[in-house]
């Protein structure tokens, strides 16, 4: 019989693991934690989703999941990949969003819509990005490509302090 | 492959207590046994497990190939911000070759080299480094040794363009694992093919110099670009049973948005005729350029040394 606090005690467990890139950021914060099960008393299953294809940290976060697991007394962990539906941005949590910002990483705006031909766009993306450090609106591109798979690069022309900028996918 | 894993100790908390635990990790992976676990690997009603799992390895040859090509600008790039934008280019590719090579693999394992017993090579890892090059069946455009940065530039644009228009459709596969692939590349094809757009008409409204180098790049790729229009008897199988998308069906789509950035960029179609086969066999068939070969030595020889290697 599956008692009501295993479960609670495999999502605590899960929830607590942090992203090997953005450690200020739960994985449930970020939205790749997409499900947790609880099989018995001692066995889990976890959904976890990569950000990006070659999302090089995959098998950090197996790792860590499945240590807190064991450690909340899981001795049978499994943790599997989910790629459909591919993740988004939109799923990082209003916690997640506040957690990156005072991070000094400017959060995600919506994404747009994947369906259909992607249009062309040759001129730098249209965001609304504030500065992290001084909140202000004066900032520019530096690049579609960051530290990580899933950043990019600003600056912000009020301070001049670079910053990195979670893109929306 | 099985994974014993410690509960109290981890690699995460010292760099040496990952090498001295009881965990045997494939040397030349990333360590994740399966990446397609947990994901619906049914082969859909009425189709042929041969052809899908073909139809994968020419799509994860496209990107393992070109990954490899783009990687080699690490370190090499004009500035870092470039060089950090190939790497996560190449990086995303290899994730989708990974995926490719995988569902190929669980398709038909029959595609997967022998490897010794005791190797803990996982399939896609086997298909990467103990394949020979005529059993790559990668568009010759991804093999293509590298030029200078308008290379690149032209290079990243005509191959995303590309697979850009390929994927959209390939979003409707009823292959659940080619569909989700696709589903997750086309966000990340849109940032690569936007980014080198934006070089492209960059380069072609710069000086008398960087004109001079993206015209020239673009003539000496433009003869591979045919061939990915071309459609072999695996990419029809795979259209007609709706797993796969017809090459020849994604031209028109592939060629009006180049089209864009050339009227953008004040850049003529080139008129440069395109590259014969060998006999009629291109790199869908296995026939490939010399390149290949000296790539795919860089790429294997440490694997192939190895082929039990552990850490």
């Amino acid at each position: 019989m599956l008692s009501r606090t295993s479960t609670q005690r495999a999502r605590r467990a899960a929830e607590s693991v942090t992203d090997p890139e953005l450690p200020m950021l739960t994985l449930a914060d970020l939205g790749v934690l997409r499900d947790v099960d609880v099989v018995t008393d001692d066995h889990v299953v976890v959904d976890i989703t990569p950000t990006y294809s070659g999302c090089p940290a995959m098998a950090a976060m197996r790792d860590d999941l499945v240590r807190e697991l064991h450690g909340a007394g899981f001795d049978r962990v499994e943790v599997r990949v989910c790629l459909e539906p591919a993740w988004t941005t939109d799923w990082i949590t209003p916690e997640g969003r506040a957690a990156l910002a005072a991070a000094g990483i400017s959060p995600p705006g919506p994404a747009p819509s994947s369906d259909g031909p992607i249009p062309l766009t040759l001129l730098p993306t249209a965001r609304q990005v504030r500065c992290p450090q001084c909140d202000s609106p004066a900032t520019e591109l530096v690049s579609e490509f960051g530290s990580t798979a899933c950043k990019a690069q600003y600056r912000c022309t009020s301070c001049l302090e670079p910053f990195d900028h979670v893109k929306e996918i | 492959m099985d994974h014993v894993h410690t509960t109290a100790e981890d690699e995460h908390d010292s760099a040496y207590s990952g090498l001295l635990v009881n965990d045997a990790h494939w040397a030349f992976g990333t360590d994740f046994e399966d990446p397609l676990a947990g994901v619906d690997t049914t082969i859909p009603d009425g189709v042929d497990a041969p052809t899908l799992a073909a139809y994968a390895l020419m799509l994860g040859d496209d990107a393992l190939v070109m990954s490899h090509r783009i990687s080699e600008w690490t370190s090499n790039a004009p500035d870092l911000e470039d060089d950090i934008a190939l790497s996560n280019i190449a990086l995303d590719l290899l994730g989708q070759a990974r995926l490719l090579l995988a569902r190929a693999a669980k398709a038909d394992e029959s595609v997967v080299p022998a490897l010794p017993e005791d190797s803990p090579a996982p399939p896609e890892d086997a298909l990467a480094f103990f394949r020979e090059a005529h059993e790559f069946r990668n568009v010759r455009f991804a093999e293509v040794v590298n030029g200078d940065f308008a290379e690149a530039t032209v290079r990243v644009l005509l191959f995303s363009v590309w697979r850009l228009a390929t994927f959209e459709r390939l979003r409707s596969s009823r292959d659940h694992v080619l569909a989700a692939v696709a589903a997750k590349g086309v966000k990340e094809l849109a940032y690569h093919r936007d980014y080198s757009a934006r070089w492209f008409v960059t380069l072609a409204r710069g000086t008398d110099e960087s004109r001079r180098r993206l015209l020239a790049a673009l003539d000496g790729l433009w003869p591979l670009w045919p061939e990915l229009f071309d459609t072999h008897e695996v990419e029809a199988a795979a259209a007609e049973a709706g797993v796969g998308v017809d090459p020849a069906a994604v031209r028109e789509a592939a060629e009006g948005v180049l089209d864009q950035v050339l009227a953008a960029a004040d850049v003529p179609r080139p008129e440069v005729s395109r590259r014969a086969g060998v006999l009629g066999r291109t790199g869908r068939d296995g026939m490939h350029g010399e390149p290949l070969g000296r790539l795919l030595a860089e790429m294997q020889s440490v694997a192939r040394a190895h082929p039990r290697g552990q850490w």
